[in-house]
C-alpha cells in the first residue's frame, strides 16, 4: 500500500490537556478518511498538527513515507498538504484572487505583485469549481457562504495538493452549495487526492468517506471501513467511545 | 450614485473627501477674503502638511494592521533633538558631513525604537496601545535629556533648506519640469494598466472614466505647481518663484514609494492581510511577527524623517516639538479612510486627510481662532471621522 500520510503516535498537550493522545492513523492516495468525534475530541488539534499551526509534542508525521517536522504552515504547504479550515482563514477586506495566493503571491520580474495575473490565474481555477462566481473584485466579505467555500478549495488545488484536509466544509452552507462540496470531493477523489474530511454530518460522512477514524478525548476509538458499520455504530463510537462488536476493525 | 462611481472605478469614499476638502477650501477663501488661497499660505500649507502626512502614512500601515503609535510626537522631539545635537555639539555646522550624519543619526535613531517598541508588540504580546503609550512619556524624558532641556542653535545651512524656508525649494523650472514629468507618469501608468487588464480579459473601466481621473489629478498636480511658482522667492534675485518645497519632495517620494508598497508588494499586501484577518494571515503561513516589527521600524523612521522637516524649518533643535502630533497624524489617517477595526485604509486618503487637517488648523489661524479653540474644534473632526467611519463600515456591510 503506498500511504501518502502517516501519524504514528502523535501526541499535543497544552498544559494540563492531552488534546491529542497517541494517535495513529493513515491516508491513502484517492482515499477520503473521515474524523469525526464530538467538539473537543481532538479532530482539529489533529489537523492543526498536520497542517503545521502547531508543533508535535512527540510521534511522526510521514508524507510518502518521509518523516517531516512541520515548524509552520508554511512546511506544511511544501510537502504537499493543503488544509481548508473550518474558518475558511480568508482575509475578509481582500478579494479572491489575493486570497488564493496569500503567502504565495506571483510576482513579475521587478518584483511586484503580479496582480492582473493572478486576476486571471484565480478565474480559472474558481470558474471550473463553481462556474456562477464571476465577481473577482469583490472582498470577501460580501460573498456568500458558498463563494467562500469555493475560494477557500481552490486555494488548497491550486497548488496542486495531493493531500487535503477539510475541516467542517459543509457546516455553514446551504443544500445546493454542499451538494456542490460533496461532488467536488468525489471528484478529486476519482483524481487520486487524499482526503482527511472532519464533519458531524453522518449521511456526508457515509456519502464520500472509505474510512472513518473516530477520537473521543484526545484518543483513537478505532478507524473502520465505512462499508462495514452503520451509521449507529459509528454513533456508538462517538458518542461512547465503544468499538462496534458485530463487524471487525479495519 | 454609488453604483456609477464603482462602475467607474472612483472610490465614493475618497471622492467625498476630496470634494469636503474643496468646500472648505471655498468657504476659507471666502471667510479670509482670499488670503487662504494667496501662494504664500499654500506654499506654506504644504509645507505644513509634509509633517503629519508623511507620519499618517506609516500611521496607514499600523491602523490598517490594527496597531496604533501613539508615540510619533514624542519620537519627533527625541530624534529632532539628537540631530541637532550631532550638528551643534559634536560635528559641527560647517560643511556637509555633519548635517548628513546626524541625519543618519536621527532615522537611526527612529528605527531603533521602532525595534524596542515593535518587539513588546510582537515577540511579547504587549499591546501596541500600551508600549506606545509609555512610549509617549519616555521619548520626550529622553529628548529632554538630550541637551538638559535647553534649544539647540544655530544648525547647518544647508541642513535648514530641508524644511522648505530660504532656498528650501525646486524653483520654478525643475518644479514645473517635475510637474510634467509626473503628468506624463500619469498616462504611461494608465494606459499600461489598461493593456495589461485588457490582455489578461479583465473588466476594463470605462474610457472617460480614466480620462476624467487623468484630467483631474493631473489638473491638480500642475494648479499646485503654478500656485508654488507665483509665490515668489526672497532669495531669488529676480524675483523668481519658490517652487515646490523640499519637504514637498520628500513626502511625494515617499507616498509614491508607500503606496507601490502598499498595493503592489508581498510586504503590503501581507499587513492588509494580517488587518483583515489575523487569525488568516497566521494559518497561511505569514510571518506576522516579523510583519509587526518592521511596521513599527517603518513608523520610526518616518517620524525621525517629519522631526528633520520640523528641525530644519525652525532652525534649532527643542524637545517641545511634536507635541499633540499624534492627533494630528491618526485623525489625518482615520479622516483618510483608514478604519480603526483593521483591514483598510490607503495612502492617498491619508495624504488628503493631513491636508484637511493642516487646512482646518491653517485656516482658522488666517481666521484668528484661538489655539484653545482650535484643539476643540480638531477634537470634535476626530470624533466625526470615526463616527463617519462606523457609519460607512455599517453601511457597506449590508
Amino acid at each position: 500500500m503506498n500511504a501518502l500520510v502517516q501519524v504514528r503516535g502523535v501526541c499535543k498537550h497544552f498544559g494540563g490537556i492531552q488534546a491529542v493522545d497517541n494517535v495513529d492513523c493513515e491516508l491513502h492516495e484517492g482515499e477520503v478518511v473521515g474524523l469525526l468525534g464530538h467538539n473537543g475530541a481532538g479532530k482539529s488539534t489533529l489537523i492543526k498538527l498536520l497542517s503545521g499551526v502547531y508543533p508535535i509534542d512527540s510521534g511522526e508525521i510521514l508524507v510518502r513515507g518521509a518523516s517531516h517536522r512541520f515548524e509552520s504552515p508554511r512546511d506544511a504547504r511544501a510537502a504537499g498538504i493543503e488544509t481548508i479550515h473550518q474558518t475558511l482563514a480568508l482575509a475578509e477586506n481582500l478579494d479572491a484572487p489575493s486570497n488564493l495566493f496569500l503567502g504565495r503571491e506571483l510576482r513579475t520580474r521587478l518584483g511586484l505583485l503580479d496582480t492582473d495575473r493572478m486576476e486571471h490565474e484565480a478565474r480559472q481555477v474558481i470558474q471550473r469549481l463553481n462556474p456562477n462566481f464571476t465577481d473577482f473584485k469583490k472582498p470577501v466579505s460580501a460573498m456568500s457562504g458558498g463563494q467562500r467555500q469555493t475560494v477557500a478549495i481552490a486555494r488548497a488545488l491550486y497548488f496542486n495538493a495531493r493531500i487535503l484536509i477539510m475541516d467542517e466544509p459543509c457546516a455553514a452552507l446551504g443544500p445546493a452549495e454542499t451538494r456542490m462540496v460533496l461532488d467536488t470531493i468525489l471528484r478529486l477523489k476519482s483524481e487520486g487526492i487524499g482526503i482527511f474530511l472532519i464533519s458531524h454530518d453522518m449521511p456526508d460522512v457515509f456519502e464520500v468517506c472509505d474510512r472513518a477514524t473516530v477520537m473521543k478525548n484526545g484518543a483513537v476509538v478505532d478507524t473502520v471501513k465505512i462499508a462495514d458499520v452503520t451509521p449507529e455504530d459509528v454513533l456508538g463510537m462517538i458518542i461512547l467511545g465503544q468499538k462496534p462488536k458485530s463487524k471487525e476493525a479495519a | 450614485m454609488r453604483s456609477i462611481l464603482d462602475k467607474a472605478g472612483f472610490d465614493a469614499r475618497f471622492s467625498a473627501l476630496v470634494l469636503a476638502l474643496a468646500a472648505i477650501w471655498v468657504a476659507l477663501a471666502v471667510a479670509t477674503d482670499g488670503v487662504f488661497l494667496s501662494p504664500r499660505n499654500l506654499y506654506n500649507l504644504s509645507i505644513q502638511t509634509c509633517v503629519t502626512a508623511i507620519m499618517a502614512c506609516g500611521m496607514v500601515y499600523l491602523i490598517v494592521a490594527r496597531q496604533i503609535d501613539l508615540s510619533v510626537g514624542s519620537l519627533m522631539a527625541f530624534t529632532g533633538m539628537l540631530i541637532a545635537w550631532t550638528q551643534t555639539n559634536w560635528l559641527g555646522i560647517d560643511g556637509n558631513v555633519g548635517w548628513l550624519v546626524s541625519i543618519a543619526i536621527g532615522i537611526g535613531a527612529g528605527v531603533l525604537v521602532g525595534v524596542f517598541q515593535g518587539w513588546w508588540v510582537a515577540y511579547r504580546g504587549v499591546p501596541a496601545f500600551v508600549v506606545t503609550l509609555a512610549g509617549y512619556l519616555m521619548y520626550r524624558g529622553a529628548a529632554f535629556l538630550v541637551a538638559d532641556g535647553q534649544t539647540l542653535a544655530p544648525l547647518s545651512d544647508n541642513f535648514q533648506r530641508l524644511g522648505g524656508g530660504l532656498q528650501g525649494s525646486l524653483g520654478p523650472v525643475w518644479s514645473w519640469l517635475l510637474g510634467a514629468a509626473g503628468v506624463a507618469a500619469l498616462v504611461v501608468q494608465t494606459v499600461a494598466a489598461r493593456r495589461s487588464r485588457a490582455r489578461y480579459g479583465a473588466r476594463l473601466a470605462p474610457l472617460w472614466a480614466d480620462a476624467l481621473k487623468l484630467v483631474l489629478i493631473g489638473g491638480a498636480l500642475l494648479a499646485f505647481v503654478g500656485v508654488v511658482c507665483a509665490y515668489p522667492d526672497p532669495a531669488s534675485e529676480d524675483g523668481g518663484g519658490k517652487g515646490l518645497g523640499l519637504p514637498v519632495l520628500m513626502l511625494l517620494v515617499i507616498a509614491l514609494w508607500l503606496d507601490l508598497v502598499a498595493r503592489r508588494t508581498r510586504f503590503g499586501r501581507h499587513v492588509w492581510a494580517f488587518g483583515g484577518n489575523p487569525e488568516a494571515a497566521l494559518l497561511s503561513g505569514l510571518p506576522t511577527k516579523r510583519l509587526l516589527l518592521q511596521l513599527f521600524m517603518l513608523m520610526g523612521a518616518l517620524s525621525a524623517i517629519a522631526a528633520m522637516i520640523t528641525t530644519a524649518r525652525l532652525g534649532s533643535g527643542t524637545h517641545s516639538i511634536g507635541q499633540m502630533a499624534e492627533l494630528y497624524v491618526i485623525a489625518a489617517t482615520v479622516i483618510g479612510g483608514t478604519s480603526l477595526s483593521g483591514g483598510t485604509g490607503s495612502i492617498a486618503g491619508a495624504i488628503v486627510g493631513a491636508l484637511l487637517i493642516q487646512t482646518l488648523d491653517n485656516g482658522m489661524v488666517l481666521l484668528d481662532v484661538s489655539s484653545a479653540k482650535r484643539q476643540i474644534f480638531i477634537g470634535m473632526i476626530l470624533i466625526a471621522a470615526v463616527w463617519f467611519d462606523s457609519l460607512y463600515t455599517r453601511g457597506a456591510k449590508r
